[in-house]
């Protein structure tokens, strides 16, 4: 008599179950879809959904019932030229409320998506869309730290009255102590006092006195701790700058995430003008708020070709004459919480919010320098490549330029405006600082556009594959293995499910290499079952009865299924960690691959082969 | 139906001058024309621009190649793939390297051969991904060899089955890369992963073979351990083979039917099994036994026990 405990099969029943429910969405398939979204982010209004639906009616467009999820409404359509027709009519109807997007809505009906049951997403390459890699400047980064550092620690000497001469920084990849700054005091100042000032400011940082011909100097270095913890805060930031971006162009289901060290890899599914993308996710634009030196001249300065010590030579980029600007900044765009375009009786403005230290720092200044004049400096990055005697050079550019100066006429703290501007400029600008200062630069290492069309058959083609290879295995195994291979082929067919259903839940987006998984799971999980049948057939050709073969079978088989599962789990493991991009989607597939055909086989075929066999007491014979 | 009605009783141990020679000529063989004509490197590991695109009818690559000059790219590299119709193109790295602009240079390039050309993808990869892709796939082939190998020696109670793997194993990537130099098939990503899988099938039939080869040494202490491993090896023999068939029909269907992206992934999965197949049968267990593999390796305290027992 073969057994198998009642709880055993519950397990399989259950886990089968959920899995088919978790899998079913897979089946239904997509329609062309277009996402509308408002500009401004809000969740759109109950009746959007039937307001867009009319307008299109109007316009005899065809169009399914649509749904509202997320605060945006989904269109759905039969047919992609009607998606194409639909998101130009409303792209010319809706311009200043809605932001379009050409997407896919699942076809499985309103109750589950409901429940939170969802098809796996399709990677880039099944779908089309716009691959991009940004590389982050971490060392750049530092160098902002080590500026900001630099001038505490000015402002620290000359609240203490320490007279100093020269505050220089030196950089990454510059060769002698790298990542410090160096204060040079003259002979009289005393160097003690001087490491007391600063050690509220420099905290963290290694203290170093070195001693000169005349005078001293202090050094602090900044620990690899602290540079650590800058590089990841730029690249989180830089992250959380892009899901901002990308949010305003209006992309459904983006991805944006790190990659490794100092990269960010962003996905936006349905996009194909990359040119236009870059721009608007790449500009690196930091505001910086000085004040004007108003004891030297600028166009003095300017003739000279040399700023006074403690101001730097700008050009107001509008009246295009120069400006002395004193090199503390007041605040910066970091400090920014929110930034919006108005209308104001001087013209079109920008609205601007900054944070508590932001507001601190500008009610002392404003209070104390009333009457005076400030400036807003315009940051903007950018990295320019040119052939030099056929060698590729690329240099970083820093386009540094004055939007906006005027008297500062009353004191303010955290509300304020910036006037003097176009009205189109006070939107980009507005636009640009709301969604984040890229504070640190990035650059795009590698961009991938794949065409809709290609998506569609690369599903088509991996479909296929999948179909046929896994007839081909269905029937050798029938032939094979006759009954067993039945099981067998009804278990590899829970595998599928039940892989398929691992990846709808972990909303791991499938690509071409990913279905390749699945395939080669499927070949892969038939060799559980053939170590099992194999043992089965060597206790049935040593004359021992059926069921204490079937039994032996199972048992004998079970180390040889667990180390060789886990040596590919190994392989499975180390591709998933270090991999990225197809390679890992790969992995993914191949790793959940093992675990779940290792279920199906050792419990799912068990106890369908012991219900099948278990109760029967005159077998004389096994069908394998 | 069964491959083998009867057990089966290959000397393999005895004949395994002859595999180890087979081996070293096809390991030389690979390592030498690894070395003089290098891999045929995709994109993904030059950097550079990679593009395809279809054409209504079948198109002279020549053609496509000398409109792309004309059209002002430099050193444009044209092929097809999949049919005769969709052409894989490739053009060095550029300074301003751009997608759109690329796309519809391209496009105008190819629309003068044929109106309904369709530029469907476009691929920009840097230089610097590439050199560290390089580095990042010998380390992971290193760590999931090291894995093994600890994994082996702590289940198994002996370096020598640990060593008998890893060389078996190494063996089939170096074939791998081999016969893709030979053959100058265009070495992707696609095909990094497909190696690494290979490695690990490959060990999976060795890992069948070994613990079959425990089970053996554990109730058969008396046979000399040639015996026991030749027998182990013909015990799992139906299974291996019979697990290599039914992965090669699947990977069969994927190289016919998954189309030209995946090409490079399914030659490099069947050559691997091939070859892996090869390995876990003819090498893995000779090697451990030329290590000199015993059952006291296997089973040392057991041993002592039984001796124990001794009247």
């Amino acid at each position: 008599m073969l057994e198998y405990a009642r709880w055993k099969y519950v397990l399989v029943g259950v886990v089968l179950l959920l899995a088919l429910i978790f899998a079913l969405p897979n089946v239904f398939g997509d329609d062309p879809a277009v996402q509308v979204a408002r500009k401004d982010r809000a969740p759109v209004a109950a009746d959007a959904e039937s307001k867009i639906e009319a307008y299109l009616k109007e316009r005899s467009i065809t169009f399914e019932k649509g749904f509202t999820d997320n605060g945006r409404v989904m269109l759905r359509f039969p047919n992609v030229p009607e998606q194409l027709k639909a998101r130009d009519a409303v792209n010319d109807q809706f311009k200043d409320t809605y932001v379009t997007a050409l997407s896919f809505a699942s076809r499985a009906p309103e109750i589950f998506r409901r429940l939170g049951l969802r098809p796996m997403p399709l990677g880039l390459d099944l779908r089309g869309g716009l691959y991009l890699l940004y590389q982050v400047d971490v060392n750049g980064a530092v160098n902002q730290w080590l500026e900001g550092y630099a001038q505490d620690a000015r402002r620290a000497l000359a609240t203490a009255n320490i007279p100093f001469k020269d505050v220089t920084l030196t950089t990454t990849g510059s060769s002698d102590r790298p990542n410090a700054i160096r204060i040079v005091l003259p002979p009289e100042a005393d160097a003690n006092a001087a490491r007391t000032a600063l050690s509220q400011p420099m905290q963290g940082a290694q203290i170093s006195t070195d001693s000169l011909a005349s005078g001293s100097a202090i050094v602090a270095t900044l620990t690899p701790a602290q540079i650590k913890e800058r590089q990841d805060y730029a690249i989180q930031q830089n992250i959380t700058t892009l899901r901002n971006r990308v949010n305003e162009l209006g992309v459904s289901e983006p991805i944006v995430q790190r990659q490794g060290l100092d990269r960010i890899n962003v996905q936006l599914p349905g996009v194909q003008n990359s040119a236009e993308v870059k721009d608007i996710l790449g500009k690196v634009a930091t505001l910086e708020f000085r004040l004007e030196d108003m004891n030297n001249s600028a166009y003095e300065a300017a003739a000279s070709g040399h700023a006074p010590i403690g101001s730097k030579l700008y050009t107001h980029t509008r009246m295009n004459r120069p400006l002395l600007l004193k090199r503390e900044i007041i605040a910066t765009g970091d400090q920014l919480t929110n930034a919006t375009s108005t209308q104001t009786q001087e013209g079109p403005a920008v609205s601007i919010k900054l944070d508590a230290r932001g507001g601190e720092a500008m009610l002392k200044t404003t209070r104390a320098n009333l009457k005076k004049r400030m400036a807003v400096v315009l940051i903007e990055k950018r990295r320019e490549t040119s052939e030099v005697n056929g060698q590729k050079v690329t240099k970083d550019v820093t386009d540094e330029q004055v939007i906006n100066d005027a008297t500062i006429q009353g004191i303010f703290s955290n509300n304020f405006q910036i006037t003097g501007l176009s009205s189109g400029e006070a939107r980009e600008l507005a636009l640009l600082l709301r969604s984040g200062s890229l504070s640190t630069p990035i650059y795009v290492i590698e961009e991938r556009a794949v065409g809709p069309s290609v998506g569609k058959e690369n599903i088509d083609k991996g479909i296929h594959a999948l179909i046929i290879g896994m007839l081909g295995v269905f029937v050798f195994m029938a032939i094979y293995y006759k009954t067993f291979g039945l099981v067998a082929d009804v278990v590899l067919l829970a595998n599928v499910v039940l892989l398929a259903a691992l990846l709808s839940m972990m909303r791991a987006s499938l690509s071409l290499p990913g279905i390749a998984g699945i395939i080669l799971t499927v070949g892969m999980a038939v060799d559980a079952n053939v170590l099992i049948y194999e043992r089965i057939r060597e206790e049935v050709r040593k004359g021992v009865s059926p069921q204490a073969a079937i039994r032996a079978g199972f048992e004998k088989a079970f180390s040889a299924i667990a180390d060789s599962n886990v040596t590919t789990l190994i392989a499975g493991v180390v591709l998933w960690v270090m991999g990225t991009g197809p390679i890992r989607g790969f992995a993914v597939v191949l790793t959940l691959g093992i675990a779940t055909s290792l279920f199906t086989a050792l419990m799912g075929s068990r106890a369908l082969i012991t219900l099948m066999y278990g109760g029967k007491r005159k077998l004389t014979a096994l069908s394998i | 139906m069964e491959f083998f009605k009867k057990q089966t009783n290959f000397p393999f141990m005895a004949t395994r001058k002859v595999w180890y020679t087979l081996s070293a000529v096809l390991m030389v063989g690979s390592a030498v024309s690894f070395m003089t004509r290098g891999l045929n490197l995709g994109i993904d590991f030059t950097g550079g621009i990679g593009a395809s695109a279809t054409f209504s009818q079948a198109v002279n690559v020549e053609e496509v190649r000398s409109n792309l000059v004309a059209a002002g790219f430099k050193e444009p590299q044209a092929q097809t793939f999949g049919t005769s119709r969709e052409v894989a193109i490739r053009l060095p790295p550029e300074a301003e390297q751009n997608v759109t602009a690329t796309r519809s240079k391209l496009e105008g390039a190819l629309k003068s051969i044929d109106r309904t050309a369709e530029v469907k993808q476009v691929d920009v990869v840097g230089p610097q991904v590439g050199n560290e892709l390089k580095t990042s796939a010998v380390w992971a082939l290193a760590l999931t060899l090291l894995g093994i190998f600890i994994y082996i020696a702590f289940r198994f109670h002996t370096w020598r089955l640990s060593l008998g793997a890893i060389l078996a194993v190494l063996h089939d990537p170096i074939l791998v890369l081999g016969i893709f130099s030979i053959t100058q098939t265009s070495f992707d990503l696609a095909v990094v992963a497909a190696i690494l899988a290979v490695i690990g099938y490959s060990l999976n039939d060795t890992v069948v073979v070994f613990d079959r080869i425990r089970e053996r040494l554990e109730t058969n202490r008396r046979l000399p351990p040639e015996v026991v491993l030749d027998q182990s090896i013909n015990q799992t023999l139906s299974r291996t083979i019979m697990t290599k068939v039914v992965t090669s029909i699947v990977v069969v269907a994927l190289l016919f039917l998954g189309g030209p992206v995946l090409r490079g992934f399914s030659e490099a999965l069947i050559i691997g099994i091939v070859a892996g197949t090869y390995s876990s049968i003819y090498i893995s267990s000779a090697i451990a036994l030329d290590c000199g593999l015993t059952a006291e390796h296997v089973f040392p305290s057991e041993k002592k026990a039984a001796l124990d027992h001794l009247p």
